[in-house]
Order: structure tokens, then sequence, then C-alpha cells
């Protein structure tokens, strides 16, 4: 009945996903430590009187 | 560098926040109303516009669309304005979002219970609102982008990203899925039939879960969270993996809707695993949320904010460890059409929706407008009543989901189903039922001590409309410095961040969904499958009138409990005429795809003017309204039937022109038939041209086609 080769459809999809986060991962984790700290503080500037 | 002034735009957040608690209340209004409609089915009484069936799209429309869709825009306005430290952009793009999606809820709930409905699930709306919604959320994301071009800020923090992947895919999801030829004003088919029509139903349906209801509302978290805390998020680089690999995964998950169904095999297994993979950002995400909360968990006992968000956030590790459950075909096949996925659905909009809103609400109200809440003590009430009924709503259902699929499988050792009747199982689960609306009006009481609260709150003060705030404007170019990180570059620009994201939902939708659709041999044909007739078709928008697909299935799997029950399974070349696709979600009452032939008409006339009549103790309401009967004009409206077969042609149903000139004798002679067939039994009088006898003839018909199918295969 398959005849037009869609049994590769999730072997396409797996190989895209792997490759997606095992770049993401290696990338995330070079991320410089100052930046993270400055992206994480951003909700709290410009507050003038911070909460209780 | 000079400072600038400027003023943040809070009357926005306001309307939108008025909007949204409104609208939760009618939402919670409509849930109480049509669960107990569920355990006394006759509330509705004479009125078609109030029974369970046109009143269920109105429910989860609201909830999701006016409630959710609300309070999503409040938070946004509130934090992208802080986050870029701008004010918005336009403030009369602002307000035309604003107006114009209270003018589409309107809409809906005024066409939604007269019976104008597309019968897709979440996205029943017919196509002149459709087009409403996409150019309401255009301006809304110019709006955003606008305000992210101008903002003051040099790079963009996590819950921006998750704004901007939610238009996106919203925008995407909204269009595909909307893809109808209109016949009249105010009605259209899907240009898509069957099995492609329910996987690209349930690619939105379940995105409509993951970017409408997941995604802003964890843009929200990383925003809200932090600042009731008053710490940063735990960790944001797992901010940052949270946020890829939830919009790439979240994409493919939608054929788990759809397993053991006609859709073929191989894009079932796909929306298995990614389903499954979906614990992983999830759950990463649920975690980040917790642990901001770290050295805070002290003031939770007194915060009733506080409180809120860990419900919520517990509410979604639980809910995103239970669908990836439902997911796998093994719980999937015992879960699926029953009450367990109600409960598993309201586990999270009341819990994670609900009480994400909540607590934005009672933190922003009070900044808002310059005060202090009004009762801390009353806050922590609506938390403790709320908690309960969710518990309420949720665990007689979870009962009744297992009650409902044992009773279902359940065989004699002689080979014959234990409970034959599927009534049987239905009047099992009454008393879960009525446990279920009161959870529902416990979490309303909740909600009314919370208006209450919000109102005594707000007249406490007075609306700071504009908020002064002064930041250093963005000057020159940024010099970017030797070996900076790819990923900064993103965060500084916007529309690259929107684009990287768009190929990201994309992938998983066109993989899943263009083979779907130009692959013929994955849905086998079968040449005894014919066109409707015209009575037949009629009969057909009479059924998605009524959304009898909201409590009736037509769609048999392949397991011996359902084939001793219904019959031969259902089969993907039986469905190829069918636009849309009438699949349904949930067996309230027993699936109806081999209906067809199984009782004789006079049993239908008689079960639809009086369900209890022919199956004693059935919860279905009674549908006078389609009888000439007592007063009641129930006459066919044949004044669209030849345009809506022309609209079917041009859709690639094969009538021909001359079937098309001769719709109105075809239709006649089949009407006549069936009313003097009828009019046989003593006790009926009936006329050929009213709405009983077109239902009746496309219920006869349904399933019955591959019964004629030549043998000799």
């Amino acid at each position: 009945m398959i005849s037009s080769g869609i049994e590769i459809y999730p072997l396409i999809s797996f190989i895209l996903f792997f490759t997606f986060f095992i770049l993401m991962l290696v990338f995330v984790f070079r991320q410089d430590k100052k930046h993270i700290q400055e992206m994480s503080n951003l909700p709290f500037e410009g507050d003038k009187n911070p909460l209780q | 560098m000079e400072l600038e002034k400027f003023y943040y735009d809070n009357r926005i957040v306001r309307n939108f926040s008025i909007a949204a608690i409104v609208f939760a209340i009618v939402a919670f209004l409509v849930g109480l109303w049509i669960a107990l409609e569920l355990r006394y089915p006759s509330l509705n009484g004479p009125y078609s516009w109030l029974t369970f069936g046109r009143l269920r799209a109105l429910h989860t429309n609201a909830a999701i669309f006016a409630f959710v869709g609300n309070a999503m825009f409040a938070g946004v306005y509130y934090s992208l304005q802080r986050l870029l430290k701008t004010r918005m952009a336009s403030d009369l793009l602002s307000n035309i979002h604003f107006w114009g999606w209270q003018l589409i809820i309107v809409a809906a709930a005024i066409t939604l219970p007269l019976g104008y409905s597309t019968s897709k699930e979440y996205a029943e709306l017919e196509w002149p609102i459709d087009i409403a919604i996409a150019l309401i959320w255009v301006i809304f994301g110019v709006n955003m982008i606008w305000t992210i071009l101008k903002r003051r800020e040099r790079h963009l923090y996590v819950a921006i990203w998750f704004y901007l992947a939610t238009w996106i895919t919203v925008a995407v999801l909204h269009i595909f899925n909307s893809i109808e030829l209109p016949v009249t004003f105010w009605k259209s088919y899907s240009v898509y039939s069957g099995v492609q029509d329910a996987l690209v139903q349930w690619w939105y349906g379940h995105n409509a879960v993951a970017f409408f209801l997941t995604t802003p509302i964890l843009g929200l978290m990383y925003y809200f969270v932090p600042k009731a805390a008053n710490r940063p998020v735990f960790s944001y680089r797992l901010s940052i993996i949270h946020f890829w690999a939830l919009i790439f995964i979240y994409i493919w998950a939608g054929p788990h809707h759809l397993l053991y169904t006609a859709l073929p095999d191989w894009a079932q297994s796909l929306g298995v695993v990614f389903s499954i993979m979906l614990i992983f950002p999830s759950w990463g995400g649920m975690i980040n949320g917790l642990l901001t909360l770290r050295g805070a968990w002290d003031r939770v006992r007194d915060s009733a904010v506080l409180k809120f968000f860990v419900v919520a956030l517990t509410a979604y590790g639980m809910s995103t460890l239970e669908g990836p459950l439902l997911s796998t075909k093994t719980l999937n096949s015992i879960a699926h059409y029953t009450d367990w996925i109600p409960a598993h659905v309201h586990v999270g909009t009341l819990g994670w929706n609900g009480f994400m809103a909540f607590a934005i609400f009672y933190y922003m109200f009070p900044k808002i407008y310059n005060t202090k809440l009004y009762s801390e003590k009353l806050a922590n009430a609506h938390f403790w009543i709320g908690t309960l009924g969710i518990l309420f709503w949720a665990l007689p259902m979870y009962f009744a989901g297992f009650t409902q699929s044992l009773m279902w499988k359940e065989f004699n050792p002689d080979g014959t189903l234990v409970y034959g009747n599927f009534l049987e199982t239905v009047i099992e689960l009454l008393p879960l039922y009525l446990m279920r609306a009161i959870g529902g009006a416990l979490y309303l009481i909740g909600a009314l001590l919370f208006v209450y609260n919000i109102i005594k709150t707000a007249t406490s003060g007075k609306l700071v409309a504009q908020e002064e705030a002064e930041a250093a404007p963005l000057v020159g170019e940024y010099k970017k410095h030797k070996g900076e990180h790819w990923h900064r570059i993103i965060e500084r620009k916007p529309i690259q961040l929107a684009i990287w994201s768009t190929i990201v939902i994309l992938i998983g939708g066109a993989i899943e969904i263009i083979p779907t659709i130009f692959v013929e041999s994955n849905i086998p044909k079968i040449s005894s499958v014919k066109p409707y007739t015209p009575l037949e078709l009629e009969g057909r928008d009479l059924y998605i009138r009524e959304g009898c697909n909201a409590c009736h299935s037509q769609m048999i799997r392949p397991f011996r409990s359902e084939t001793a029950r219904y019959g031969e399974y259902s089969k993907a070349g039986e469905f190829v005429y069918d636009h849309p696709f009438l699949w349904g979600s949930k067996r309230t009452g027993p699936d109806l795809h081999r209906i067809g032939g199984k009782y004789p008409n006079s049993w239908h006339y008689n079960h639809m003017w009086a369900p209890e009549s022919m199956s004693p103790g059935s919860i279905m309401p009674k549908y006078p309204w389609m009888f000439s009967l007592e007063g009641n004009d129930g006459s066919l409206d044949i004044s669209a039937t030849q345009k809506k077969l022309q609209a079917m042609q041009t859709l690639g149903v094969p009538y021909t022109d001359e079937e098309i000139a001769n719709w109105e004798s075809t239709l006649n002679k089949q009407a006549e038939k069936i009313a003097a067939d009828l009019n046989k039994d003593p006790n009926i009088d009936v006329e050929p041209n009213e709405e009983i006898i077109a239902l009746i003839a496309y219920l006869q018909r349904l399933g019955t086609d591959i019964k004629n199918e030549p043998t000799s295969n």
C-alpha cells in the first residue's frame, strides 16, 4: 500500500529534531555567564520601588 | 546619557483585564449550565439555543478566546511595555485590537447558540468571523512588533520570544485550518475532507492548546513569577532550551488526537513520539517556574498571588505529564472518547490558565490602581475554594472516564458485550456528572469572590492611566564584540527571532500534513462510497447546526469491543466526501458511524422528538424544533441547497451538473419516500418538508456505503 517512500518521514523528523536539540544545547551552555545574569535581571530594570 | 521620559499605557491593560474578568464569569456560567444539562437533560426547555450541542462550543470559545485570550492580552500589554521600556507603539492599534476582539466575542456569543457553526472544535466560528479574527490578530502583531522595534532595551527577554512565537503560530494555525469555501454569509464548507480535514483540524486543535493556552502564558510566567517573587528566574539558560524545544516539538503532536482512527499509521506514530518528548520541555518550564520561588517559600504561606502561581504551575506539570501519557496508544485506547479527556483538559484550563490569570490580576490591579489589594484574606479564600473546585471537577470525571472505558470493553464469557446497551454505561455516570457540576459551581463562587475583591481594590485607588517611566534611548549601531555568542544576536534582532521561530514551527506541520494531503496512497479509495444526496447533505448540515458531534463520534476504532458494539471499523476511504469531517472526540452518546439502517425511520423520528420514549433514561435533549408540530414551523430551509452542491462540486465532490440541476426533484422524491414510510405508523403524521426528514435521511445513510462494496476483493 505504501509506495511513495513515505516511511522516510519519521526518520527525517528524528534526525531534524536530534540535530536541532544537540546544537541548541551546545550553544546554550557556551553562553557567557554575565550575559545570562543580565538577561535574567531584565524584568527588574527600571523598578522605582521594588516589591515588598 | 540623558534619560527619556515616557508613559506606560495602563488603560489598555485595565480594559483587557475587565473584559477577561467579565467573560471568565460568562464562560464559567455557561460551563456550569451545560454540566447541569448532562444531568438534567430537559433544562433547555423548548429552546434550541440552550442545548448542550450548541452551548458547548460557546463555553469552550468563551473560556479559551474570551477569558484566557483577554487575560493574555492584558498581561502581554503590561509586561511588553515594561520589558522594552517603551509605551505601546500605537494607542490606536491597541484600541482597535481591544474593541475588535470584543466584537468578535459578541459575534461568537450570538452565532454559536443560533447554530452557525463549522463544527471544527475551537474553530466553530463561521467564515466572516474567521476573517475578522485574522485581521484583528494582524493588528495585535503589528502593534507588538512595532513596539519591539521602537524599544529602549536592546535585548529581548525570553517572555517576549514566547509572545512572538504565539503570534506567528496562531496566525499560521488559524489561517490554514479556516480555509473554507463560503456558501452563504453564515455557511461554509472546509476545503479539506475526511482524514485530511481531521489531521489539519487536530494540528490546529492541539496547537490552539499549545500556542494559545500555553506559550503566551509561559511568557507571562517568565515575567510575573519573578516579579511577584522578587527574584530572577531560576535558570535563564533553561528558559532558552525550554523555548526552542517546546515550540519545535509541540507542533508535531496533533495526531495523538487521532490514534486508532483512519489516519495513516506513520502520522499517528510521529504524533506519539513527539508527544512523549514534550514531557521534557514542559517539565523544564514548570521546574524553572517553581524553582524561581526558591527562598521565597515562606512568603507563599501569606501571599495569595504566589499560592495561585504554585498551584497553576503544579497543574501545568500534571497536565503536561498526563498529556504525553494519554498519547501512548495503550492509554489512549482506554481514555479516548471518555470523560477522562475533559478531566485532563480542565486541570489545564481551570488550574493552569485560570489560576495564572487570577494571580496576574491580583498582582496587576493594585499596581495599575496605585493601591493595595482590598483583601488578602478574600484572595486566600478564593484560592482554597477554587482549588477545591478543580478537585471536585476533575476527580469525578477521572472516575467517570475509567468507569466508561471498562464498561464499554467488558465481555461475557460467550463473547457478547456485558453492557450491550450504551445507555447502561451513561446512567452509571449521572451522579458523577452532578459532582462535576458542584466542582464547577465552587470554582465559580471563588471567581465571584475575586470579582468583588478586584472591584473593591479598583475603587479604593485611582487608575494610573499614564504611568511615568524613564530610560535611556537606544542609540547608534550596537558594536558586536569579538567572539560574541550567536544567540545574543537573535536576542537583539526580533525579526530574525521571528523568522527562526516560524521555520521551527513550520517543520513539524509540513512533514505531517503535506504528505497526507498530496500522497494519494495514504487514503485508499473505496469505489462504493458515493457523495451524499441533496437531502442527506441538508441533514448533515442540521447535524452540524445542532452540534451532534459534541457528544457522538463517527469513527469506530479497530477494537473488538467497538466492532462488536457498532459494526465494521471506519476506513479512511469512507470519508472522502466529508467536508468537514465529523469524527467527534467524545462519546457522551454512542458512535453513529454505522447507525445507518440499524433502526427503522420511525425509531429516529420518535427518538428525536423525545429520546426517552425510545431510550429510557437517555440524557439527550429533545429536538422539537425540527418538527412541524404543536404550532412550530419545522420546514427545512432549501434556499441554499443548490449552492451547497455547487460548493461541494468545486471542492472535488463528483456531483454531475445534471445532478445539481435536478437537485429539487431528487430531494423531494427522497423526502416523500421517507415521509410515506413514517406515515405508515398510525402515531406519526409528518410532511416531507420537515427538517426531521432530512436528518433521518442523513442518519440512515451513515456508514452504509461500504456494504455495497463488490465482494471480489
